[in-house]
């Protein structure tokens, strides 16, 4: 029983229950990345998601993605199961480290499913993402409301009939009459966001912290139910910074969509192009040059200190500490040196390609980076000194937003916030990609799960990412920065002139861009919020069919509501501060 | 005749110094934050203080159409006038004081509770939940300040047994307070700062919780009277430190007294504007609670310590 997977688990359970006995309640397809993918009937859904979470030894406790597939227009391979749209779960076990995948098979212009969201916490948000996104309905969902798009939008931008460039839509126009429905969209009624404007002894104050203020680091509204200072409640509100990004994959070629993911997680820099790149790449079935994963790896690290800088900075200044934010800027400027001798780029090098990197390091890397090397260790024990130990710091971020390991997973949460919960759980080492396996490094953890252990941990990261680029410097290894394979992209241009065939392939690949085989693949990585994961599929085709970008901050931002009830106004900048999320990678 | 001069000359000295703080906040804050300041206008450049002012006069004279407009009005005006109103006991120099009263200190504590009003009535008048949260934050964090304030200074006034600060300044010829009272001045510093709510006592403005708390609404001349006010306010905190506990214009000879006055309170604006540049900011409750149960029994202990003995050495018969 121990050593069954979870497919045969689900067949001993479920598989003879089905109405007409039929064997495959189960169909079992094959994925270019390995994750079990199983199609399951959408009458049990909900029985076998609860299976898995709750019947099974080493359960799938985490909701890691819910997102669909409009299937609408796929060229599919004969045995794929046919559906207008594809639902997908995508479940994850500490246990058995793996994830699985289900699908369940869709079929009408509106379809309905039953909601999960009494099973997993998490879901509610996904769900409202589905429907927002593929007007699939969610039985059962408690506040089935657009959360992305504007609530007046018309359509539901992932299907296939929405166009994906204003060029195909009309001429805006903004009638008085549209500008007065607008204007009535965006009323604040309370018992809309499940609010009761007063209790038994007190009335009830209504704060808008958002969609402008300094607190929030970009465009986000909290909505507070505030009795006195204290939070009654805090609703976040999301989707000011939506642009798209997953409808864009679809009208991108698989090479020109690098610069977007550049712009999910702002301050990740390559850390969204590794995620990318290893989904097309498991697609494609490219191997990777050793000295360019070694690049890659060490880019990444940068690009995390330099996102944990930024982070540490602004979350001393929002408990009120006005100089480090001046200091750590003045560091990451020392990174984006390096990033911008190497990359070209600073915030969003766009420098990872599929099958390599873009280029070979410049001349005289190695002395820029052990500069860099010498120099931050020091820096880092100052900071210390003065963020870390200072008691106004501490009183302000001890036991402040607490929650313990079982709730940061009913939430989806991953990255530090896990890893302040005392879980030692990090991607690089569990699941490792890119060569992760062949370093050295530890998995800081903290032991309370408030604020200033996932601040303290974050801290540790960039020690233990020093760690990381030292042995890149030391090790870097001799050889090609780009894989030889014919879809690695710009292609190898050597032997072009000596052979018609590999013209041809280079003249497609250039001009159209790679043709990546049909299949589905699933990226994971460690990025510097949390799991960071692209689902991309194709067809056969220049452009991917869809791709799906599941980022850590917004399983994160749906957890604000349920860590700061009773806190005080001021403690909630502290768990927004310590929850270090970027808004482009909550929206995308 | 002469008092007009004095007058004169204070009025005219603080309203240029104060602005000029403002230069000065920006340098030292740059300073210790690795970066320039403003550094364009004029000689280091000093006349962005100019170039503030005149964007200030400049601006438009708005009013939120939901506030309540005479209120929204006297308010800003209210902490200029009391923070000014202070200085007419500060002792600048022997016989440099615009009045020296003999209730000089209490005069003193009086005009800085008025300054409760100004935030109080802006943040009501603002009608905006941001300035109402901050108004209130910033009424229950003066009123609270005020009594360790008043209480701190007590030690001082037991031993020199006169409230005229002309007199305290007299009484320490011989020793500075700052020695005997280490504990009135370090309670009277905090109050200060808590009085003139800077970082880390910001919390009615704590511009990452509440954007700017009770001046949300001000812009314009309004703002700068705010503004001004706040400056004032840290020129007069650090005055009275130096009157009360380092001995105001006492000095060696080289230099007049004036001038040793002027050099000790810009030491102390220097520390408040290095405090503001080093700690972060508590939370309101945490403040409130340092204030009572820390500094409130601090305070009543230094009184009894000091008036124990002061009895002591008077009931002495060898003096």
């Amino acid at each position: 029983m121990e050593d069954l997977g979870p497919t045969e688990l689900l067949q001993m359970k479920f598989g003879a229950r089905l109405p007409d006995g039929q064997e495959d309640a189960f169909i079992k397809q094959s994925t270019r990345d390995g994750i079990i993918t199983l199609w399951m009937p959408l009458d049990n859904s909900v029985q076998i998601l609860t299976f898995l979470k709750t019947g099974i030894n080493h359960p799938f406790l985490l909701l890691f993605d819910i997102t669909a597939i409009d299937e609408r227009s796929r060229k599919k391979d004969p045995d794929y199961p046919s559906s207008d749209f594809t639902l997908v779960y995508v479940l994850f076990s500490f246990g058995r480290n793996s994830f699985i995948r289900l699908k369940v098979a869709l079929k009408g212009e509106y379809p309905a499913v039953p909601s999960i969201t009494k099973l997993w916490m998490n879901a509610s948000w996904y769900e409202r993402e589905v429907f927002d996104m593929f007007g699939i309905r969610f039985d059962g969902h408690p506040n089935l409301r657009r959360i992305l798009m504007p609530l007046t939008w018309e359509g539901h931008p992932l299907r296939k009939e929405h166009p994906a460039r204003a060029t195909e839509m009309g001429p805006f126009r903004l009638f008085d009459e549209k500008q007065d429905r607008e204007q009535a969209a965006l009323q604040f009624k309370p018992e809309e966001w499940g609010m009761q404007t007063q209790s038994e002894d007190s009335d009830f104050m209504f704060l808008n912290i958002g969609p402008q203020h300094p607190g929030t680091h970009g465009v986000l509204r909290i909505i507070l139910q505030l009795d006195g200072e204290d939070i009654v409640d805090a609703v976040p509100e999301i989707g000011f910074h939506h642009r798209g990004a997953e409808k864009m994959a679809e009208r991108q070629s698989w090479h020109t969509y690098i610069p977007y993911t550049d712009r999910v997680d702002y301050l990740g820099g390559v850390n969204n192009n590794l995620a990318y790149l290893l989904a097309v790449e498991k697609l494609a079935g490219i191997e990777i040059p050793e000295r360019a994963q070694v690049i890659r790896v060490m880019m990444c690290e940068f690009f995390r200190i330099a996102s944990h800088l930024v982070w540490y900075g602004t979350f001393a200044q929002d408990v009120g500490q006005l100089s480090p934010v001046f200091y750590m800027f003045t560091d990451r400027e020392k990174i984006f040196d390096i990033v911008e001798a190497v990359c070209g780029g600073r915030m969003h090098p766009n420098w990872f390609r599929i099958g390599g990197v873009a280029q070979d390091l410049p001349n005289g890397w190695q002395t820029l980076v052990k500069n860099f090397l010498d120099y931050f260790p020091k820096r880092l024990n100052e900071y210390d000194q003065m963020v870390m130990r200072n008691s106004l710091f501490k009183a302000r971020t001890v036991g402040i937003g607490i929650f313990t390991k079982q709730e940061a997973i009913e939430w989806g949460a991953t990255g530090a916030q896990l890893r302040a919960c005392g879980f030692e759980w990090d991607f690089r080492k569990k699941q490792p990609y890119s060569g992760y396996e062949n370093f050295e490094f530890d998995i800081p953890t903290g032991n309370n799960g408030d604020c200033y252990d996932r601040a303290w941990v974050r801290v540790e990261e960039m020690r233990q990412s020093l760690r990381i680029i030292e042995q890149c410097l030391k090790n870097m290894p001799e050889g090609p920065y780009k894989s030889d394979h014919s879809l690695t992209t710009p292609p190898i241009k050597k032997h072009t002139m000596k052979d018609i065939e590999t013209l041809i392939t280079h003249f497609l690949n250039v001009s159209w861009g790679p043709v990546i085989p049909p299949g589905e693949a699933m990226s994971c990585i460690e990025a510097t919020k949390g799991a960071n994961s692209y689902f991309a599929i194709s067809d056969g085709n220049t452009s991917p069919y869809r791709v799906r970008v599941r980022t850590p901050s917004f399983a994160h931002m749906q957890m604000i509501s349920y860590i700061s009830k009773g806190y005080t106004v001021a403690d909630l900048l502290s768990i927004l501060g310590a929850m270090d999320y970027v808004l482009a990678d909550i929206d995308r | 005749m002469n008092k007009w001069i004095i007058i004169g000359a204070v009025l005219a000295g603080l309203l240029i110094v104060a602005p000029g703080l403002i230069w000065l906040e920006r340098r030292l804050l740059a300073l210790w934050q690795d970066r320039y300041g403003p550094n364009r206008a004029g000689p280091f450049g000093v006349l962005i203080v100019l170039a503030d002012t005149i964007k200030l006069f400049f601006k438009e004279d708005w009013i939120p159409p939901f506030a309540d407009k005479k209120v929204f009005v006297i308010a800003p005006a209210i902490v200029a006038i009391s923070v000014l109103m202070s200085f007419v006991v500060v002792p600048f120099a022997p016989g440099f004081i615009v009045a020296d009263l003999n209730i000089g200190i209490l005069f003193f504590l009086a005009m800085s509770s008025m300054g409760a009003y100004s935030i109080i009535l802006g943040g009501w008048a603002s009608n905006n939940k941001y300035a109402l949260l901050g108004s209130m934050r910033g009424a229950a964090q003066m009123i609270s300040y005020e009594v360790f304030m008043g209480l701190s200074l007590m030690g001082v006034v037991i031993q020199v047994g006169s409230f005229s600060l002309h007199d305290i300044v007299e009484a320490q010829k011989g020793m500075w307070f700052v020695v005997p009272q280490f504990i009135g001045f370090v309670i009277f510093l905090i109050a200060g700062i808590a009085e003139t709510h800077r970082l880390p006592f910001d919390i009615p403005e704590a511009e990452s919780e509440l954007i700017a708390g009770f001046h949300s609404e001000y812009s314009g001349m309004k703002f700068g009277l705010f503004f001004v006010g706040e400056y004032l306010g840290i020129m007069l905190i650090s005055s009275l430190v130096v009157c009360l506990f380092f001995g105001g214009w006492l000095g060696p000879a080289f230099l007049p007294p004036i001038a040793w006055f002027v050099l000790k309170t810009f030491a102390f604006i220097a520390l408040f504007i290095l405090l503001r540049a080093s700690l972060p900011r508590p939370r309101y409750d945490q403040l409130m609670d340092f204030g009572w149960k820390v500094l409130l029994p601090l305070t009543l202990l230094n009184i009894v310590i000091t008036a124990g003995i002061v009895l002591m050495n008077e009931s002495n018969p060898m003096r």
